[in-house]
């Protein structure tokens, strides 16, 4: 059997490496070829995890399995099922369009920059593979680095503090995920999360470790209050950083609590339920109206994306199938819309510069075809159906209002605020008359960044039409782990 | 063909027609912009003829397309309910949208963005087409928000003008804000019925009449209850009911078909179909239909008092669509489905009439919309002033016209009904005869009679059109100066045949359909009446054929105020023209309120749009960067802290680390000696 999920793993990682050799200014041209071709072959190696997923059964698929460091037990352990596989795939994928996107935008340091982003793809795709704790928290601090570099390198100019910002919120988290994972070798002898799931704990036990998986997990997603570290990071970093960062690892937080914590720590996730609903809540509401009176256009996209998160750990603690199916389409989702958001806002930036609202106005004018694609991303993010952003958001709010009345009002109002923050926007930067000399000499998308931009929209409204195919992949999956959810371990 | 391609045919054809025009419209000549959606949208109104004719024979249809998502035992599909009530809308939204079409390819010849906004309108009728034929809430949500984002779209059409696109934000705003209680309601829907498919819903309709919920914590709601004052948000959003009423006179901003297609004869009737498609869930609550008829009363007479002091001949049409719109709920709200579907068609034959005639007045007047500038026209644009007398005969109620048997039955189900507040609805819809004959002949008296007041008036065009002149191109370059003879002419007959030929239904509609419609069982089963409510039941007892009806209703109480409406207005605007801008200065405050429309706009914006960025500041600015940010830098810094405190003891010195170690070794040997 060919191992995919290695191949995923490591085909970008090997093109990483060997994009590195290309470091020299004159050998840019080749460095981008390379990281272009690498990339491309780290897609193609994931599509077969599509094709051949078999969505009748809720175990792991394409296993791999040997050992590594057989002292403590710890094996290179793959394997995915349904919650994991579509983000594997949905990395390589944005990890294509981001190389590609960063062709002609980064000018100083091809090599590493490219490099950065073929090692973050494979570090994160063995994040959602991994099936040994000591294997998955290597590859969770390990794509760390990368984007410290990225952010700390080709960033704006308060990079090394929105770098710093990062590193040290998301290291703290993790730093606790390890002393759990420890505490759970000790407890069942065994690294393997399928092991973990199996062990009998004590509430009190419980809790202690959906605290220590919390501060890692949390601060990833990020919920609310461990938030303030994304819209600082975002503004800062390249578009393809942001593209990434927003796409991909904030998906890791909230994987992060569909693999380990609600199936690990049941009775702990039933009793801790009220609190995460309310966390999510907040990050609807209280973010949404943040978001609204953001000046620049990354920040209230980050912002943006903690609010639409919010659904994600939301839809997760209702425990139901719309819920928990909501949560994971919306993660899906979100990977493709907010890539495509930061994305027209690198369009606009390699232009002009700035991601000051202010400083745009009456884009329309000059760019027709970018007006066109923003619009239709900024439904997507409103939540417009027809578009993936709405399948989420409509089955988490279904499932909110089944859960209580006032909740699902509470989470309806996302239907208000995200169409206020996004589309008060699009008036000020898009619509209008041509604000400035510099806006009236945009030129509009080049066939490249058509492409990259058409691709995504592509994807968001077949999400958006036919979801069909995707929830299907991750239905038994998500009964399996409601399953586990309502068995109790006491 | 089988009717199943048929139905799909219906939205997908001018689905297609859009795409093509709207991604290759640019390199298309412009010709093929207008060619390609018209006949697109014409063979959809054929197909629906065919639909209807199909339904008459007795074959109604109700089947998937494919299925959207299975969410465990929970089937959500995009499929079609083809039943009277569905082919009755079908019939009225192609036809309404192939006048426009046509009319469009006058109205907007000069402009830049001819194959854009055939695009806009194309998918505007294919978004309609799937709200009205689905047979599910999903595809129903669909629908819902795809004909917002048209009208978004549509309403910034001209998105250099600054009104345009705060038009279209606030137009899309007020919907999403009836939406959030739409999806709530659906999400109750789904929560205990299990399915969001209609039939199976409507089936299990009166087994859950007596279910009820704890929503307050007080005492039980029944569920019926939540649920439909839920959904009848949304209607109030689409539908412009009060409070969410605000967005439709502004959407005045966009081009005039989409005012007359979109903002009078379709979309915004959305929200009357669905309340007519629910039936048989309104109807299990008495209290959800009190609410659905006070609002209804309410925006009826008050929205309509409004009408009667504006001077835009478009807005004049737009607060009578929001008074016409509040007749359609007060007909929901009595349990008079039947009553508000028979108006709801009648009304998009000659409010879509009125707005294409109030767009060629505007043609002819180099896009002037103030009717203290106009006056006199008769003569000049006799085709338009006929076919909007038609019209506005019509929309007042006048005898044989198509609105007085609407209107009548509607007038006379509120009467009869025994709904709470049936009484003040009553009222509202009477006293709103009076405005309705009242502002659509001061608007007739104002634009096609009297002195020719644009020969004189200097022409202030609002100005946003000058900003239009760019963006729109030519067919807004008029170069208003004050040497400007305008010397208006007839529009060409794109333009006037669509206005001859909605005439028709408006001279027609009522008569021919009141009997099958009101009084028969043309609806049949797709609108559910429960003996206790039905109304139009018993009216039925008096009914005695149209020509008994009129007989009827000329010595009825609407009739007189109407006529009473059209004389104050003919005494006021063509006898003693001076008196109302007397009456207007000595009505001072009431006079301002009612122009600024009771203040809620600005109410709105200082307290919902004002009152949001100032939370989301204090959220940003104190909770995020104070409290937050403030533990988080503070950590930061209080590690910090601590390490400048210890650094002094690093000081590198090796005689700093030689005393130390004296020090320690001195301390440790006193604490051993003294042991």
């Amino acid at each position: 059997m060919t191992p995919y999920l290695s191949l995923a793993i490591w085909v970008p990682i090997v093109a990483g490496i060997a994009v590195l050799g290309l470091t020299r200014d004159r050998d840019a041209g080749k460095a981008r070829w390379v990281a272009l071709v690498g990339a491309l072959a780290g897609f193609v190696v994931t599509i077969p995890l599509f094709t051949r997923f078999d969505t009748t059964t809720s175990a792991m698929q394409f296993v791999e399995r040997t050992e590594w460091i057989p002292y403590f037990d710890i094996y290179y352990h793959l394997g995915v099922d349904g919650i994991s596989v579509l983000f594997v795939i949905l990395n390589s994928l944005i990890t294509l369009l981001v190389i590609w996107a960063g062709w002609e935008a980064i000018k100083v340091r091809v090599a590493q920059y490219m490099a950065a982003f073929l090692l973050m793809s494979g570090f994160l795709n063995g994040t959602f593979a991994a099936l040994d704790g000591i294997l998955f928290y290597v590859f969770f601090e390990a794509m760390l680095i990368p984007m410290y570099i990225i952010i700390g390198v080709w960033g704006g100019e308060n990079r090394v503090y929105a770098a710093i910002k990062f590193f040290l919120y998301t290291l703290m988290g993790s730093l606790l995920m390890l002393v759990a994972f420890i505490y759970l070798y000790n407890k069942s002898g065994s690294f393997a999360i399928q092991d973990w799931m199996e062990l009998p704990l004590s509430l009190r036990t419980q809790i202690l470790i959906f605290v220590a998986f919390f501060a890692a997990f949390a601060v990833k997603v990020p919920m609310w209050p461990v938030h303030t570290w994304l819209p600082d990071a975002h503004p800062e970093a390249p578009t393809g950083g942001s593209v990434v960062l927003a796409a991909i690892t904030l998906k890791i937080g909230a994987y992060g609590f569909a693999r380990f914590v609600l199936p690990i720590l049941p009775d702990a996730s039933r009793e801790l339920s009220g609190m995460m609903i309310v966390l999510s809540l907040i990050a609807i509401i209280y973010i949404g109206l943040v978001a609204l009176i953001q000046a620049d256009m990354k920040r209230l996209i980050a912002y943006s994306s903690i609010s639409h998160m919010g659904f994600v750990t939301l839809g997760l603690f209702f425990f139901s199938v719309t819920g928990a199916e909501g949560a994971l389409i919306q993660m899906l989702s979100h990977g493709l819309v907010s890539a495509a958001m930061f994305l027209w806002v690198g369009v606009l930036y390699d232009r002009m510069h700035t991601h000051l609202i202010a400083d745009f106005g009456g884009v329309a004018n000059s760019m027709p075809k970018l007006a066109a694609f923003v619009m239709l991303f900024s439904m997507a993010n409103a939540g417009l159906p027809g578009t993936s952003g709405f399948v989420g958001e409509w089955l988490v709010i279904l499932a909110a209002v089944k859960f209580n009345f006032w909740i699902g009002v509470l989470t309806a109002t996302q239907l208000i605020l995200g169409a206020a923050y996004t589309l008060w926007m699009y008036k000020r930067v898009i619509y209008g008359d041509i604000a400035n000399p510099r806006v009236a000499a945009l030129t509009d998308v080049s066939r490249r960044e058509f492409w990259l931009l058409g691709t995504l929209a592509g994807l968001v409204l077949l999400v958006g039409v036919w979801p069909k195919p995707f929830i299907d992949v991750m239905h038994v999956s998500v009964i399996d782990l409601l399953g586990q959810v309502a068995r109790s371990k006491l | 063909m089988t009717m199943q391609q048929i139905y799909l045919a219906i939205p997908l054809v001018p689905l297609l027609a859009s795409i093509v025009v709207g991604l290759w419209g640019r390199k298309l000549p412009r010709a093929a912009a207008h060619w390609i959606t018209t006949l697109a949208v014409a063979i959809s109104f054929v197909a629906s003829i065919v639909v209807y004719r199909d339904v008459m024979a007795g074959n109604t249809f109700n089947g998937d397309v494919y299925v959207w998502a299975m969410i465990g035992e929970v089937r959500m599909a995009v499929g079609f309910l083809i039943d009277p009530l569905t082919a009755m809308m079908l019939i009225v939204v192609t036809f309404v949208s192939l006048m426009v079409h046509v009319y469009t390819i006058g109205y907007m010849a000069d402009d830049d963005g001819y194959a854009r906004f055939f695009s806009y309108i194309c998918l505007f009728t294919f978004s309609m087409l799937m709200l009205v034929m689905s047979n599910n809430f999903l595809q129903l949500f669909f629908g819902w928000e795809a004909v917002g984002l048209v009208s978004y779209l549509l309403i910034g059409f001209w998105f250099k003008r600054p009104t345009a696109i705060y038009a279209n934000l606030k137009a899309f705003m007020a919907n999403r804000v009836g939406d959030f209680g739409f999806i709530v309601g659906i999400g109750l829907v789904l929560a205990y019925f299990g399915s969001i498919d209609y039939a199976e819903v409507f089936a299990k309709a009166p087994a859950a009449a007596a279910t009820t919920i704890d929503v307050w914590g007080i005492a039980p709601w029944s569920l019926l209850t939540v649920t439909c004052i839920c959904l009848f948000v949304g209607a109030m959003g689409k539908s412009a009911q009060v409070p969410l009423h605000v967005w439709l006179p502004d959407s005045m901003e966009g081009p005039t078909p989409i005012s007359a297609l979109i903002h009078a004869a379709t979309m915004v009737t959305a929200g009357i179909f669905m309340v007519a498609r629910m039936s048989p869930l309104f109807e299990h609550s008495t209290t959800a239909l009190a609410v659905v008829t006070v609002i209804g009363a309410t925006g009826a007479l008050f929205l309509g008092i409004l009408g009667m002091v504006q001077f835009d001949i478009k807005r004049v049409v737009a607060y009578s669509t929001l008074s016409q719109l509040g007749y359609m709920t007060v007909a929901l709200g009595v349990s008079a489905y039947a009553g508000a579907m028979f108006h709801l068609m009648t009304h998009a034959f000659f409010k879509a009439l009125l707005f294409l005639g109030a767009g060629s007045v505007i043609i002819a007047l180099h896009h002037d919309q103030d009717m203290r500038n106009m006056g006199g026209l008769r003569k000049y644009m006799p085709i338009t002033y006929w076919t909007m007398l038609i019209g506005s005969l019509a929309l007042c109620g006048m005898p044989p016209f198509a609105g007085f048997f609407s209107k009548d039955v509607i007038i006379e189900a509120a009467r009869d009904s025994h709904i709470p507040g049936h009484a003040y609805a009553y009222a509202c819809v009477l006293l709103g005869a009076f405005v309705t004959a009242f502002y659509t002949f001061r608007l007739m008296f104002m634009t096609f009679h009297g002195s020719e007041r644009f020969r004189t008036a200097v022409h202030h065009d609002q100005e946003h059109e000058d900003a239009t002149t760019e963006a729109a191109g030519g067919a807004h370059d008029d170069g208003h100066g004050a040497e400007h003879a305008i010397e208006p002419k007839e529009s060409p007959w794109v333009v006037t045949v669509p206005l001859v030929l909605l005439a028709i239904p408006s001279i027609l509609a009522g008569w021919v359909a009141i009997g099958p419609m009101a009084f028969g069982d043309y609806f049949g089963k797709s609108i559910f009446v429960l003996p206790a409510h039905d109304v139009l039941g018993e009216l039925k007892a008096g009914w005695h054929g149209a020509a008994a009806f009129l007989v009827h209703g000329m010595q009825a109480p609407s009739f007189w105020l109407a006529l009473a409406g059209i004389a104050a207005a003919a005494y006021l605007y063509l006898v003693n023209i001076a008196l109302p801008a007397r009456l207007a200065r000595a009505a001072g405050g009431l006079y301002a309120f009612l122009l600024n429309n009771y203040y809620v706009d600005r109410f709105n914006d200082w307290f919902f749009a004002g009152g949001f960025r100032a939370i989301g500041g204090l959220f940003s600015n104190v909770g995020d960067r104070r409290i937050i940010e403030g533990i988080v830098n503070g950590s930061a810094a209080f590690i910090a802290w601590c390490g400048r405190l210890l650094r002094p003891l690093q000081s590198g010195y090796v005689y700093h680390y030689a005393f130390t170690m004296i020090i320690g070794l001195f301390a440790l040997l006193t604490w051993w000696v003294i042991r």
